[in-house]
């Protein structure tokens, strides 16, 4: 008994303060990974359920739906494209690094519930399809969140909200830049570095700012909700509210910029 | 003195299992912080009917599959279900002997310390304090005690685990 709580603190410590336990976790993942796929059945099969039993007539709604929101988007990549091209153009005139472009890998949350004090989800693409610690995550809306852990077939997924979690935004109507920090609450950020006196408005979009090197610029991420400015403080208590479905995710993209420069290996994490 | 040969060992793990997978089973949000500590109830079981078969060493590597499952720090849960387990097996004999409602009593102490712990491993790392909610999860583990002492035990008895 003794000899069973040294030895876990001991891995705590050593599991907290450095990484040498990885391969430990990653052994004996190997043995929970069924079990966790046991325990997403009930989801993925109700899913598989509703789609098998939903009328024909149902289907062709949403198939036309689809279709016109496709063609809408498609419309919307014709300009894209042609905008890119001037981009690159006038980097090239300013000499300025060249951003290629970004790279995406479609992956699906595995429908389990971790740690409850922790904002993170699993999902089903691990070291086999190339995914790195660091990527960042995102939904059909906005940023999610950035990979943590990478195991053979599944990774853990940070999600902005965790209070660990600080991401680098900056304001998309007048490029205010500053840091937004998870709460632990999932539909909540905090703003904790902006001045009295900053220009933040209730509505503002907060877009990531590419700096620091994990997370391509310019992807949205939250909205503000809430400024408040006591006079007593230094510092404006600012919240927002994020733009992507945390709660109700299926399926992320990974995102991967390709530059010419190697991302850097440092993460964002606040320090304790 | 002949000895008798352990049985059921399947039974065992199977229980084990069916706890694990309870345990990550995606549940709304609002409803999670009463998921009870399944692993901990079904351990505690084992401990108080085959202390000679399951104790803190089984104890302690259940806890590090949670670890591992529910991305928590490595050695938070198996620390906690090991001292669980030690508490349970030095006292079998007497809980075993209480009535259904005492034992639920006995379990909740456990399930408390074992929330104690892991709020205090959380503090220890930094992470913000767990909501008041949470501490519901004892309280559901308490009142689910009678119906999963009843079904193991039946199960125990079926199956002949000794």
């Amino acid at each position: 008994m003794a000899a069973a709580v040294l030895v876990s603190l001991l891995m705590m410590v050593v599991d907290h303060r450095e990484n040498h336990l990885q391969s430990l976790r990653s052994a004996l993942s190997v043995i929970v990974a069924p079990l966790q796929q046991i325990a997403s059945l009930p989801a993925s099969s109700g899913e598989w359920l509703s789609e098998t039993l939903s009328s024909r007539q149902t289907l062709q709604e949403e198939n036309r739906a689809l279709r016109k929101l496709n063609l809408k988007l498609k419309g919307r990549q014709q300009k894209l494209a042609a905008l890119e091209a001037e981009n690159m153009r006038l980097r090239e005139l300013l000499d300025s690094s060249l951003k290629i472009g970004d790279q995406i890998l479609i992956a699906e949350l595995i429908a389990i519930d971790l740690d409850p004090y922790k904002q993170q989800v699993v999902i089903n693409r691990g070291d086999n399809s190339g995914v790195f610690e660091g990527q960042a995550v995102l939904d059909a809306n906005a940023v999610l969140g950035q990979v943590i852990r990478v195991d053979p077939f599944s990774s853990t997924v940070l999600m902005i909200t965790d209070p660990s979690h600080a991401l680098p935004v900056e304001v998309n109507r007048n490029g205010l830049r500053t840091i937004a920090m998870g709460t632990g609450r999932i539909n909540e950020l905090e703003l904790p570095h902006l001045p009295n006196n900053s220009d933040i408005q209730v509505g503002d979009l907060l877009v990531t700012s590419g700096l620091g090197g994990h997370f391509p610029p310019g992807y949205p991420v939250a909205e503000i909700t809430q400024v408040v400015n006591k006079p007593g403080q230094p510092f404006a208590h600012v919240l927002a509210k994020p733009s992507a479905n945390l709660e109700r995710a299926h399926e992320v993209l990974l995102v991967r910029t390709l530059t010419a420069d190697p991302p850097a290996p440092s993460t964002e994490e606040r320090t304790p | 003195m002949t000895v008798i040969p352990h049985r059921g060992g399947l039974i065992i793990i199977a229980s084990f299992v069916l706890a694990l997978v309870l345990t990550s089973l995606p549940l709304p949000e609002w409803i999670r912080p009463f998921r009870p500590a399944w692993c901990s109830l079904v351990l505690i079981y084992w401990c108080i009917a085959a202390p000679q078969r399951v104790g803190v060493g089984v104890g302690w590597f259940v806890g590090l599959l949670v670890d591992v499952m529910t991305n928590t720090l490595l050695g938070q849960h198996a620390m906690e279900l090991a001292i669980t387990a030690f508490i349970a097996v030095k006292l079998h004999q007497r809980i075993r002997l209480f009535p259904l409602w005492q034992q639920a009593f006995g379990v909740l102490l456990l399930l408390l310390l074992e929330e104690v712990l892991s709020t205090i491993v959380m503090g220890a790392i930094h992470r913000p304090a767990s909501a008041l909610s949470y501490w519901a999860s004892p309280f559901i583990g308490m009142l689910l005690w009678p119906w999963i002492y009843i079904i193991l035990r039946d199960l125990r008895r079926r199956f002949k685990v000794s």
